[in-house]
């Protein structure tokens, strides 16, 4: 009887503890205020550079501003949603045609250029960084380890039209597959243009790609 | 032979390219203890010291009255203690946005020529980086003991959390893509995980640096502002609240680090 007495205060206190912890950091709870307090802190804390550029950050988007909330780990409800809403906003090829030229897609993986407020040659196309998070071809060693390996992408999982069209997916928007991934969402941001996306996918399933000898 | 297995099992678990990972990775950590015998971020921190007791700005007076928290004129220790709140500012400060306040309140200098110039560039060096390096220096060997007991330390903390998790910009990049998990790289790279301790106390208490990518001491000031750059963010003001509120959410994981600055870094 003691135990089991025990046992339900303990599961008591564990619930009233969870329920503290997820208000806490989540919805409704005291950390809303700074969060509110952060969001003027930073506006405060970006005012001599480029305006349009901090106009940008100023305001999330709806995915970043839930991811924020929910620190990348939201609710499985949400996730859905997120997935969702972000899957049906990707824009495939209208030629049809998913699979560019790899070793356009190297220099791309290779090339971090773009979007930083000392990158003013609006010409030049926006890099890729893939490299920066993930291993690709074999010969490149310095490569990052957020993202998982790609090397040998298109060997394991084959190069057919749907695997085509997935790459072409994850690189467009990764939060179509998994909401609040990691990685950049670099066609529905408009960091990559179509044809460049389709120069990744051949990178990864070519193959005639180094990724695939 | 009783070398032998844990080899084998190395070998076992590692392709070529694993193995070239860790040659390369040992042949980095071989050259950083080759420069740390003489790391030149010491001259920074004899030139710091000469600034620092050096007459200057309209006032004609020396740092050498500058409160950093431990009282007037107390530099040995005090890096170990920031960032702090301090009263007459009312706010809670980092080493440099404090030492922008004594250039402004001891030697009469415009806000605006205080943070000047924070950051040296080719052919400009920046007093900054030596007066930092100077500071950093009086607290080396001692354990980081950041205070977080004022309720705008707290405060400050709260809101560095909230900006640690925060998602912005066209590459959707906030500081935990890539200071959220442990053992991570990017391309060579390592990065720390600023939420644990381990890692936090190995990392904070290690700037201001020498970088030897870049030929100068940079101070942690930059290396907020660098990291925004590389997540596509406008350039992050010197000394902002966001900066020192993150310094602060960085500085509670780093608390018991033994302070090792400047250091020596890529």
């Amino acid at each position: 009887m003691k135990i089991l007495l025990v046992s339900i205060y303990a599961a008591l206190v564990l619930i009233v503890l969870n329920a503290g912890c997820a208000g806490g950091v989540r919805e409704g709870g005291p950390d809303d205020g700074a969060r509110e307090r952060a969001e003027s802190v930073f506006r405060a804390s970006f005012t001599h550079g480029n305006r349009e550029m901090a106009a940008k950050v100023d305001k999330q988007d709806e995915v970043q501003e839930l991811c924020t909330r929910y620190r990348n780990e939201p609710p499985k409800e949400l996730a859905e949603k997120i997935e969702s809403t972000q899957a049906a906003a990707v824009r495939y090829p209208a030629s049809g045609k998913f699979l560019g030229d790899w070793r356009q897609g190297e220099k791309i993986a290779q090339d971090g250029y773009g979007l930083r407020f000392t990158d003013p040659d609006a010409k030049r196309p926006n890099g890729g960084g893939c490299y920066n998070c993930h291993r690709i071809a074999p010969a490149e060693i310095s490569y990052g380890t957020i993202g998982p390996s790609l090397y040998r992408f298109g060997a394991l999982r084959g190069a057919g039209e749907p695997v085509q069209r997935y790459v072409y997916g994850k690189i467009y928007n990764s939060q179509a597959y998994l909401a609040c991934s990691q990685m950049p969402r670099f066609g529905h941001n408009g960091v990559l243009t179509e044809e460049q996306i389709t120069h990744l996918v051949a990178l990864l399933l070519d193959p005639e790609s180094p990724v695939n000898k | 032979m009783r070398y032998r297995l844990p080899v084998l099992v190395l070998a076992a678990m590692c392709s070529g390219a694993c193995v070239a990972q860790q040659d390369t990775q040992k042949e980095i950590e071989r050259y950083r203890q080759l420069l740390a015998e003489g790391n030149p971020a010491d001259l920074f921190e004899a030139r710091g010291e000469e600034l620092w007791k050096a007459p200057r700005g309209p006032k004609k007076a020396s740092l050498e009255q500058c409160d950093l928290g431990l009282g007037a004129g107390v530099v040995k220790g005090a890096y170990a203690q920031l960032p702090r709140y301090f009263s007459d500012t009312d706010r809670v400060q980092d080493l440099e946005s404090r030492l922008v306040t004594c250039r402004v309140t001891l030697q009469g200098f415009t806000p605006g020529d205080a943070v000047k110039n924070p950051f040296s560039a080719p052919g400009r060096s920046s007093d900054m980086e030596a007066l930092a390096s100077y500071v950093a220096a009086e607290s080396k060997g001692m354990k980081l003991d950041a205070p977080l007991s004022h309720p705008k330390e707290v405060e400050a903390f709260r809101i560095g959390e909230q900006l640690f998790y925060r998602r912005a910009g066209p590459h959707d990049f906030a500081c935990v893509s890539c200071h959220g998990e442990t053992g991570r790289r990017i391309r060579l790279q390592e990065l720390p995980k600023l939420t644990d301790p381990k890692d936090a106390r190995k990392i904070f208490t290690t700037w201001p640096a020498y970088r030897v990518s870049q030929g100068t001491v940079r101070t942690m000031q930059h290396r907020l502002y660098d990291c925004y750059w590389q997540m596509r963010h406008p350039q992050l003001d010197y000394v902002s609240e966001a900066s020192i509120a993150l310094e602060v959410f960085m500085a509670k994981y780093a608390n018991g680090g033994e302070i090792q600055a400047p250091g020596l870094k890529r």
